[in-house]
């Protein structure tokens, strides 16, 4: 029987020779990924539980990455839980603030999670390693509790629906549009319970970086997991990175999808996603000329060094608009070390921005940029729902990094192609 | 006999418990803001046993199992919507906080109607209006995992059965 990538990842890992979409089944997991909010809920009832060993400490991840460094007393004692039990299980992949950053942007950079595996996350945005061709996927942290003890969790096998892209992109149109532009058409719950599967031309010619960020949005559109193909822009990503072997799976010619549907890359422009719903994307063009107090631009989505040097481009040689202020947060410490040796951070601080060390911080409305009553803010993070980035009444548009670049220096929302060629 | 609390499509974890509240797993601690920033009332009037009722997309965005833990904290029974995000669904189903796909409960009850969950018989009755709707059951794997009263008593029962988990 033909089957879907995600239908041949499930069945290989599952050990059987064919499944089909709603069957239920139990897989052992590649990798187990929680953070510094999930993972104490999880460590308390894996030991409330009577479990006193994890199932393999080298395939456990465990990412200080959301209130850290500590935003306030809680938020330090909770911390210090996962802490503790990292260090009682001898956990591998343990990084506090400093020596990892945002799980989502670490775990693939440093070859931690490698193409073709299968993992939760305690975490929404765990779907981001679908870029590598990883079946990743967002659990709560029960179901990670379980699988800190026995390395295995059961799936139902999602329906799959296939996106092609096809054409060529234009000036300042990357995969945040692409996958904001897509979130648009199939809504906030096009992809319920679905894997994505995304093909075509414009895939084959998308960077690992920006199928990243296309994979991380997955879940704003409801879906399970968003898997791009293993292809030579994934294999040569992993080389020199991946700290294992990694395995190779392809969807079957003939294989049965739920939903197709094609996008003319070539139509979309600069996106930008209105309050309250990432599903409320549009052109930037049919955007109305909004005031903003505050621009944001980091997070798992686009906080890549790629990012940055895209945001730097527009604001070298520029200033943040005064009655603007612009945070810049680099997604891992590896991002930030890179973006200080490429003289990126010079760039911002020159243009007036705060930079912080690596955090999700603000995306959550956590710490390092809490929006207050009927503020507004540009962000490149992934959710704008009500009271996300601070006070129920503030607003928040999404966008990618070039586009919060041109917004915070005119102070208002603002196509980035008016900065392409140098002029202002 | 439960009163129903009615709201629309997407509601959101962030909406069901925004993230700074998220300094802690208690139940109890988490309640007093389960919904604030939709219904800033709800906390204060939602009764043990009540039920909360959305339409389509109930649950999406976070993972945070904050959610189901502040909504079981408040006394909320059960939730009723057209369709849930799913990995709020699979949280609530972990920690033992029920959870019943119905588009027509969703369409017919109101904020402040009476409602009354028979899940076994596949229903759940409006008192208010008159009205019965039907509900799509869970998953027998789903159910089981109800019936042992949430996965970690299944962890459990495994570690005995094993001495170790491996």
């Amino acid at each position: 029987m033909a089957m879907t990538m995600a239908e041949r990842m499930l069945a290989d890992r599952a050990g059987r020779p064919a499944v089909e979409p709603g069957e239920l089944l139990e897989a052992p997991l590649d990798l187990v990924m929680g953070n510094d909010i999930t993972a104490p809920i999880a460590i308390e009832a894996f030991e409330a539980a009577g479990a006193t060993r994890v199932f393999d400490p080298e395939r456990i991840a465990l990412v200080a990455s959301h209130f850290v460094p500590a935003k306030d007393v809680s938020s330090a004692d909770q911390t210090g839980v996962m802490r503790r039990f990292a260090r009682r299980h001898g956990i591998r992949h343990y990084y506090p603030e400093g020596q990892g950053g945002i799980e989502h942007t670490l775990l693939p950079e440093r070859g931690i999670v490698v193409p073709g595996d299968l993992v939760i996350g305690a975490d929404s945005h765990t779907c981001t390693y679908g870029g590598l061709g990883a079946f990743a996927t967002g659990v709560g942290s029960t179901d990670l509790a379980y699988a800190l003890a026995t390395g295995r969790t059961w799936f139902k096998v999602p329906e799959s629906m296939r996106i092609v892209y096809r054409g060529r992109r234009g000036p300042c149109v990357g995969g945040k549009d692409l996958i904001l532009h897509t979130i648009a058409r199939i809504g906030d719950d096009g992809a319920l319970y679905r894997s994505i599967e995304f093909a075509g031309d414009a895939v084959a010619a998308l960077p690992m970086e920006e199928r990243l960020t296309m994979a991380n949005m997955t879940i704003e559109a409801g879906g399970k997991v968003g898997l791009f193909p293993i292809d030579e822009c994934a294999e040569r990503y992993a080389e020199g990175r991946a700290g294992r072997p990694w395995r190779t799976y392809r969807p079957d010619p003939g294989a049965r999808y739920a939903e197709e549907l094609e996008v003319d890359v070539a139509a979309v422009e600069p996106q930008v996603a209105l309050p309250s719903l990432p599903s409320r994307s549009r052109g930037v063009s049919e955007v109305a000329d909004v005031a903003v107090d505050q621009v944001f631009i980091g997070s798992c989505t686009n906080g890549r060094l790629t990012d940055l040097r895209e945001a730097a481009g527009i604001l070298r040689g520029r200033r943040v608009h005064p009655e603007t202020r612009l945070i810049v947060i680099p997604a891992t410490q590896d991002v930030y070390l890179a973006a200080l040796r490429e003289g990126l951070l010079e760039v911002f601080a020159a243009a007036g921005a705060s930079i912080a060390t690596s955090t999700c911080g603000p995306c959550l409305g956590g710490h390092m940029g809490v929006l207050g009553r009927g503020e507004r803010c540009l962000s490149t993070s992934n959710r704008n729902y009500v009271g996300r980035m601070g006070d129920p009444s503030a607003e928040v548009y999404l966008a990618g990094p070039a586009l919060a670049a041109a917004t915070a220096v005119r102070g208002r929302i603002t196509d980035p192609r008016a900065f392409l060629g140098g002029g202002d | 006999m439960a009163t129903a609390f009615c709201y629309g499509d997407n509601v959101d974890t962030d909406v069901i418990i925004p993230a700074r509240y998220l300094v802690t797993g208690d139940p109890q601690r988490l309640a007093p803001h389960c919904l604030e920033n939709l219904d800033p009332a709800f906390a204060s009037r939602v009764r043990p046993g009540d039920v909360v009722v959305g339409r389509r997309n109930f649950g999406c965005g976070s993972s945070r199992e904050h959610a189901p833990l502040a909504l079981k904290g408040a006394g909320v029974a059960a939730v009723v919507a057209a369709s849930f995000a799913r990995i709020f669904f699979r949280n609530a189903i972990n920690i033992g906080l029920p959870v019943y796909e119905s588009r027509e409960a969703a369409e017919g009850i109101r904020s402040g109607d009476e409602v009354e969950l028979d899940p076994r018989a596949g229903v759940i009755r409006n008192l208010t209006r008159g009205e019965e709707y039907p509900v799509r059951p869970l998953p027998a794997f789903v159910q089981e995992i109800v019936a042992a009263g949430g996965l970690m008593n299944r962890l459990r029962a495994e570690l005995r059965e094993g001495g170790e988990a491996t």
